[in-house]
């Protein structure tokens, strides 16, 4: 299914299955969204090849990054118009504690969605939500079709 | 005293090599390759592959795969600057996008570590496709420093 066309088919269905299907780097990482008591709600399966430092053990930073970002993304496609993916003008990340080996959840808000530049934070987490192992503020450019 | 003790280049390189970008799986997983190293300076290489693309319209490698290589450069760099191999953690990382990247050209990050102090340490890097005049993205992060291993103990048994 094309990009767009998988687009559509989430804000038809709530199913973030069919755009983890069309996003490649995304199945790399397995990396999906969910739809939680009706917020998005991004998921990484863990995987052996996420670690970061094999000994501690923990995730490497930049899989939290990543995971971050694409729930910043799959949030403002479910709550968009346009089916132009948004464009990641930067990204801060703040690593607060060790991610372990196991699935990493993140939830992003909104801090301003305008029309042309949207602003989210992301908070990423494992067993507790209140107790996030990594904060992301990020800066997105809507793009329209 | 700001010099530290700068190990031969060899030694740098199978540091680098071995313990950093082979030891770590998911630098592994990614392809990661050392490009080039200097004292406080490193760049790596992320090799174009369509499974880390983020548009399949487009073709662009996904801005997570990037995030990935600027942390791993930057981690890298620090670990140029320290005297003795350390364990470091990111603090923070900021990454500014500022043109789209190319489709079907590796990534190559170029870092500096500019400054470290007792537990922390600044770095600074951009990623291009070749030409470091004309970077896709710009960041800079910061990174604690864990205390030596052997200091603590040494701290420990004579308390």
């Amino acid at each position: 299914m094309r990009l767009r066309d998988a687009v559509v088919d989430l804000r038809q269905t709530g199913d973030f299955r069919s755009l983890q299907e069309a996003i490649p780097y995304a199945r790399f990482m397995g990396i999906s969204g969910e739809l939680v008591d009706g917020d998005v709600i991004g998921r990484m399966r863990y995987s052996d090849h996420l670690v970061g430092n094999a000994n501690v053990p923990a995730l490497h930073g930049g899989t939290l990054g990543a995971l971050m970002e694409s729930t910043a993304i799959f949030k403002l496609l479910w709550h968009g118009e346009t089916t132009a993916i948004p464009k990641t003008i930067n990204i801060t990340v703040e690593y607060l504690r060790g991610a372990k080996p196991q699935d990493v959840l993140a939830r992003a808000e909104f801090t301003r969605r305008g029309r042309r530049v949207a602003n989210v934070r992301v908070f990423a987490y494992q067993d507790d939500p209140d107790s996030p192992v990594a904060v992301a503020t990020a800066h997105f450019l809507l793009v329209q079709d | 005293m700001s010099d530290p003790f700068l190990p031969q280049k060899d030694e740098i390189r199978r540091r680098l090599e071995g313990r950093y970008v082979g030891a770590v799986p998911h630098n592994q997983a990614l392809g990661l390759r050392v490009v080039d190293y200097r004292p406080e300076h490193l760049s790596l290489a992320l090799p174009y592959r369509l499974d880390l693309v983020g548009n399949p319209e487009t073709e662009v490698l996904h801005g997570g795969c990037i995030t990935s290589l600027i942390d791993a450069t930057c981690g890298g760099a620090v670990i140029m600057s320290l005297a003795a191999p350390r364990r470091i953690a990111t603090l923070d990382l900021r990454i500014d996008y500022v043109r789209p990247a190319l489709p079907h050209q590796e990534v190559i990050c170029g870092a500096h570590c500019y400054k470290v102090t007792r537990h922390v340490a600044f770095v600074r890097a951009k990623a291009h496709h070749g030409d470091k005049a004309n970077p896709i993205a710009a960041a800079s992060g910061t990174f604690v420093i864990f205390p030596d291993e052997g200091r603590r103990t040494e701290d420990a048994v004579s308390k």
